[in-house]
């Protein structure tokens, strides 16, 4: 229902009215742009982040990033359901970009003619054109590049935006990623004291929407236009069929659960693009917690459980104090375990026995 | 148990008088059942790890194995109950519909099936067809799945010091399990037979047995068990791995606090037992 021929018409238009502004990236630059460092990062998929330094090393730069819209079908639970991705890099959610506060972002967005929709980006990181979504609507066949200077410090969520129904359609389809801004001095506890973590995973939550049959059975579709109608009608009932964490039931356990060694800081990032959700560790906390992901706050401290709104990306600092296998769910626990909002850490390490002994074994009920 | 199966038994001598092919009696009238296909294995022994939990002292141990020797026959299905096996049940009122919705081919094995359903149909089946059909117990299972059997991941004996690294080698061991990446019940057939015959054992449907998860403590000098608690809410499933299922569950899920690799699908298969010379007669009198 939504052919090429119509995104390419649809784009032509907003082609247009990009045409029609003046050109004030050239008006407003900064003199001196041309004298900042360069710094190419190549980013990696989702739950693993780019090196970075968390305390920044000399003065702004510009990071430059280059990111590929892939549009695929994608199994995203055991029972085979396929879903009709749109990606960011080929990831559902797209990577997460690191940067310092004051740098400056310079993404080249690629939407290759082996598309068949017209895609942009909205970084709520950025100040001003729709988060540069105004700026970077692409065409199956363009490509284009936006630059735009972190001002703020956080995680900041991502998403494609281009206008509409099509805005939540991209978001459900998979479109959506994180950047974090970090102070240029790195992270500081509640007291402003450094803190740092060994380990990085970027966490991105996604809730979907598959149409079903008259049997109740999930439907696939060639193409994401074709299933276009029938995904709007179950979104509009606001239930999702899969609430996930990186794009699929179980991408982030068995084989692929997260990996950590008591004693070890690790950042955990979640993104949640459109929807309400609550992180929670089982077995473990969240030491220091940007609940709302902005680092110019104090951590919250000692937090069972926080809260990402929708829409945004927070950050929880916890150092893992016990080995085994942690949970980490969405502790809205129907959607953590019939939905599959579920993901494991494999902690290795020595035992605490102070934190927790099993005092007594399992046995029958003392009688008298 | 021994009065339900007197009154089983009863019913299985009127059958006998019918001369041959038990399984083909009419019932209710309205479908003469298919001959069920059947393996008989021959007496024999195995080797194999207990279900359930076992402690020593205060610490997990891994399960003990055990010779296990069965003196007599063992009849079983060839296949797993199939989905138009489990309708007739269903459609005579004495099962409940599987909580399955996906398109499967009737001669694939139901599944979306808890226990409880599995022991409905049993019951259903042997009232059917005049003799007596039973879950396998896990022994029983195990000596005809042969080299088809797996066990369980109990994981090593438990570090005293440190009890995360049995959880680890467990989560370690099940994850990497090289499972079927398709879910969807096949027609019967398609995961083959096994030396003994029987076929589609630890395919991608798990099978209830009627052993009940055990949680005991082994004596401290390593002979034999000095107490142990039965909880029958919970059953022994068997397939590509060995897990426990509370008996209404139909769909095994993980996740949240429970990070064990769920079953793909629940279904099952029966045993056949032929009731001695001595108990039919017994059952024949009504005693």
């Amino acid at each position: 229902m939504f052919t090429r021929r119509e995104a390419l018409f649809g784009a032509a238009i907003g082609a247009a009215a990009v045409a029609a502004m003046p050109a004030f990236s050239a008006t407003f630059a900064p003199a001196d742009i041309g004298a900042l460092a360069r710094e190419k990062v190549k980013l990696v998929a989702p739950p693993f982040v780019h090196p970075h330094d968390q305390v920044a090393k000399g003065g702004p730069k510009i990071v430059e990033f280059t990111m590929t819209i892939e549009e695929k079908p994608v199994v995203i639970d055991a029972d085979g359901t396929t879903l009709n991705a749109m990606t960011y890099n080929g990831s559902v959610p797209g990577p997460l970009m690191v940067v310092h506060q004051d740098d400056y972002v310079e993404l080249t967005l690629i939407n290759p003619d082996t598309n068949t929709l017209a895609h942009n980006i909205d970084f709520h990181a950025a100040t001003g054109a729709l988060g540069g979504g105004e700026l970077t609507l692409v065409n199956p066949g363009e490509q284009v590049t936006l630059r735009f200077k972190a001002t703020r410090s956080g995680t900041f969520v991502y998403h494609c935006a281009p206008g509409g129904s099509m805005i939540p359609w991209h978001v459900v389809s998979g479109m959506s990623g994180a950047i974090m801004v970090l102070p240029r001095d790195g992270l500081k506890d509640d007291k402003g004291k450094p803190v740092k973590y060994d380990r990085i995973f970027y966490i991105g939550e996604n809730d979907f929407y598959i149409p079903r049959d008259e049997n109740g059975n999930f439907k696939s579709y060639e193409t994401a236009g074709d299933g276009y109608d029938d995904m709007m009608k179950v979104m509009r009932g606001l239930i999702p069929t899969h609430v996930v964490f990186n794009g699929k039931v179980g991408s982030l356990t068995g084989d692929n659960a997260m990996k950590a060694n008591v004693g070890e800081t690790v950042l955990i990032v979640h993104s949640q693009a459109n929807r309400d959700t609550r992180p929670h560790l089982i077995g473990g906390h969240g030491d220091y917690v940007w609940e709302e992901g902005k680092f110019a706050n104090t951590p919250a401290k000692d937090l069972e459980t926080w809260f990402i709104r929708g829409g945004s990306a927070g950050a929880a600092l916890y150092t893992f104090l016990q080995p085994g296998v942690y949970a980490y769910v969405n502790h809205n626990l129907i959607e953590a375990v019939e939905l599959g909002a579920t993901a494991h850490f494999m902690v290795e390490g020595e035992w605490n026995d102070d934190l927790m002994t099993q005092v007594e074994a399992p046995k029958a009920i003392a009688t008298n | 148990m021994p009065l339900s199966f007197l009154k089983v038994a009863s019913v299985a001598i009127a059958a006998a008088t019918v001369p041959i092919g038990l399984s083909a009696v009419s019932w209710s009238g309205h479908r003469l059942h298919p001959v069920t296909i059947t393996v008989t294995l021959p007496p024999g022994s195995i080797t194999y790890s207990l279900p359930g939990e076992f402690l020593r002292g205060e610490h997990p141990q891994a399960n003990p194995r055990l010779k296990r020797r069965f003196n007599k026959p063992i009849e079983i299905m060839t296949y797993q109950v199939s989905v138009a096996d489990y309708a007739d049940c269903v459609k005579a009122g004495a099962c409940q519909s599987p909580q399955e919705t996906r398109e499967i081919p009737p001669n694939a094995p139901v599944t979306g099936v808890s226990y409880l359903d599995a022991s409905a149909y049993a019951r259903w089946y042997s009232q059917a067809t005049g003799d007596y059909w039973r879950l396998p117990t896990d022994e029983e299972w195990a000596f005809a799945a042969a080299e088809r059997f797996r066990g369980g991941f109990e994981g090593p004996q438990a570090d005293a010091n440190n009890p995360a690294k049995r959880w680890l080698a467990r989560y370690k061991a099940e994850a990497q399990l090289d499972r079927s990446p398709d879910p969807l019940p096949r027609s019967r057939g398609t995961f083959g037979v096994n030396s003994r015959g029987l076929a589609d054992l630890s395919g991608n449907v798990w099978e209830w047995t009627s052993t009940c998860f055990v949680r005991a403590t082994l004596a401290a000098d390593g002979t034999g068990v000095a107490n142990s608690l039965d909880n029958c809410g919970v059953h022994v499933v068997e397939g590509f791995h060995r897990t426990y299922m509370s008996n209404f569950v139909s769909d095994g899920k993980s996740g949240g606090c429970a990070v064990g690799t769920p079953p793909d699908n629940l279904g099952f298969r029966l045993v056949r037992d032929r009731p001695g010379w001595r108990k039919l007669i017994l059952g024949y009198l009504g005693i």
